[in-house]
């Protein structure tokens, strides 16, 4: 009697430590239907979307729906925009934000503080404020429907600048200091020493730009004309309007503008998770 | 010529903001400006502008039968969005905090809708809520549940929206909340332990209060982008049914870029802006007053 109770005791934690997780498991599962359903509606043929009772899987493999993706819209150029916008927009905020996120943690200048002050304000606009005004501005330029508006209204961020202080902030005085004694002027210092340091906050930084200009949607939207400078989510936008929506196209195109920003986290999710820990801002 | 020390000082202050200013001036504070003064205007996107003062505003909350709507609706969505968010994000860093191991692994699944388009995964959703076809009223039939066609139905339109929503979104303040907790020092838990408190009386007493900074931050910064909601309401129903879902954000666009009317497309885009101010002033407010610190 006595011996199955301690072995009771010692095996509650183990069974209740189970437990927890199968039940996680099959949460994680439930929540992972939306992707799993898009992966494999896009491998059924076209035909056989819309069936009942629901099958799990087509009768063929229906790659064909990938090729219909791609001529759907111009997928290989939107692909490409997409990329090529996010790589652009994450370096503009990656060298404009280290180089103001330097001056306002580490040199002395007088106004800085009420300065960073407004900075910090603009972080509560919110982008439909400068929308309109940002499109006849745009439009006078002569950028509209160029890569130029879609890249450089987004990449000069007020965020990038906050993120990057407040990293720079934690880099130790002394080190500068020692650097500055032997002769290094700020720049030198800046590139020598504050950037190799910061190498973290940037990969932060360029992440978060990328996966927003990858996600984006509404100033594309606004911003673009033709099919010049658009970008996957306004080619399965596309996909929204035609009557008898075609299910597995889309799902396929759906697929190739996920799977994307599936790499980009899995690979550097540490990033993310320290910006969003730090700042508690990007990305919303 | 000598220059002074603090002479070299703004020389080099001034080289080092000058790109991210002059872009964030061009970008950002010049727009601002400049959409106050567009919401003063009958601004249409092409032809003759005129100055109205602030009959747009006037328009808007007197005349606008479909403006209080839209409020509602918005003010609808961002309650049980940010309601159903917070609770779920605290009851998963709760729950992940506590098992620990395999955390990181649940916490990805759970993050993992955040970094993907809304597009993509709106129009995922608008399949899952098929009236019929859909996996949603599949699974529902099972138990007997008539076909409901989601996002065809005013009553059932703004649920369904919400539900994608905390579905794409609750899992950055997951984050934010998983890494309060494990913040915590584990002495100050293993105290109450041994003065005999449960595990609901440590989570009341000492792990709510102490996170409370994090849940505050997290409601206020929810509040404020769930206001602008767009993405989600233009895929899934284009502010459809009967405009049951029509949404601050979405009828600003409408009226911006379908309708052209650029200057009470601005004067939406402000009455947003104070709302937001205004809840960031309550944050810094209240933060002050009720939020407990270590």
């Amino acid at each position: 009697m006595n011996e199955i109770k301690t072995n009771r005791q010692t095996y509650r934690p183990i069974i209740k430590k189970a437990a927890n997780h199968i039940v996680l498991t099959v949460l994680a599962f439930i929540f992972l239907i939306p992707f799993l359903g898009m992966v494999l509606t896009s491998l059924k043929p076209e035909t056989e979307v819309l069936l009942l009772p629901i099958r799990i899987f087509g009768s063929r493999l229906a790659m064909e729906n990938y090729q219909r993706a791609w001529t759907f819209f111009p997928f290989g150029q939107f692909l490409f925009n997409s990329v090529f916008i996010a790589l652009c927009t994450s370096l503009v905020a990656v060298i404009t934000s280290s180089m103001s996120g330097y001056a306002f943690s580490r040199l002395h200048f007088r106004g800085r503080d009420l300065l960073f002050t407004m900075y910090l304000g603009t972080l509560m606009i919110p982008q439909q404020v400068t929308v309109i005004p940002l499109f006849i501005i745009m439009r006078r330029f002569g950028w509209y429907d160029t890569y130029a508006a879609m890249v450089l209204p987004v990449g000069f961020t007020a965020f990038g600048t906050f993120l990057m202080r407040q990293f720079l902030l934690t880099i130790p005085y002394e080190i500068e200091d020692a650097a500055r004694i032997d002769g290094c002027g700020a720049v030198e210092s800046f590139i020598r020493i504050i950037l190799p340091m910061a190498k973290s906050s940037i990969a932060t930084l360029l992440i978060f730009t990328f996966i927003n200009s990858w996600k984006s949607f509404l100033w594309p939207l606004i911003i673009t004309g033709s099919d010049r400078v658009k970008t996957l989510p306004l080619g399965i936008y596309m996909f929204n309007g035609q009557y008898g929506t075609d299910w597995s196209g889309l799902m396929s195109a759906a697929s190739i503008a996920i799977i994307p920003s599936f790499l980009v986290f899995i690979l550097f999710q540490k990033y993310l998770v320290k910006g969003i820990t730090m700042t508690g801002l990007g990305g919303r | 010529m000598q220059l002074g020390k603090n002479q070299r000082n703004m020389l080099t202050a001034v080289g080092f903001l000058s790109p991210n200013i002059i872009g964030f001036m061009l970008f950002t504070a010049i727009p601002v400006v400049q959409s106050l003064i567009i919401s003063l205007y009958d601004w249409p996107t092409f032809g003759e502008r005129k100055f109205i003062g602030l009959q747009n505003y006037i328009d808007l909350f007197t005349k606008d039968p479909l403006f209080p709507k839209v409020m509602g609706n918005t003010s609808i969505y961002v309650f049980c969005y940010v309601a159903l968010n917070i609770v779920l994000a605290l009851a998963m860093a709760l729950w992940l905090t506590n098992i620990r191991r395999g955390e990181k692994l649940y916490r990805s699944v759970f993050f993992l809708p955040q970094v993907t388009p809304i597009v993509a995964t709106g129009m995922i959703w608008k399949w899952l809520f098929l009236p019929k076809y859909g996996i949603i009223n599949n699974f529902l039939g099972i138990f007997g549940v008539p076909d409901i066609n989601w996002l065809g139905t005013t009553g059932t339109a703004m649920s369904a929206i919400i539900i994608m929503s905390v579905w794409q979104g609750f899992g950055y303040n997951m984050i934010i909340f998983i890494a309060g907790l494990y913040a915590i020092p584990e002495s100050q838990i293993e105290a109450a332990r041994i003065d005999g408190a449960g595990k609901w009386q440590v989570f009341i007493k000492i792990k709510l209060p102490l996170i409370s900074p994090s849940i505050f931050f997290a409601i206020v910064m929810t509040v404020i982008s769930s206001f602008q909601v767009f993405d989600q309401t233009m895929i899934m129903t284009a502010g459809g049914p009967a405009n049951a879902t029509n949404t601050l954000v979405l009828y600003l666009y409408n009226n911006a870029f379908t309708y052209l009317k650029m200057g009470y497309a601005a004067a939406m885009a402000w009455v947003l802006f104070a709302i937001i101010m205004i809840f960031t002033l309550l944050q810094m407010r209240l933060q002050k007053d009720f939020v407990t610190y270590e």
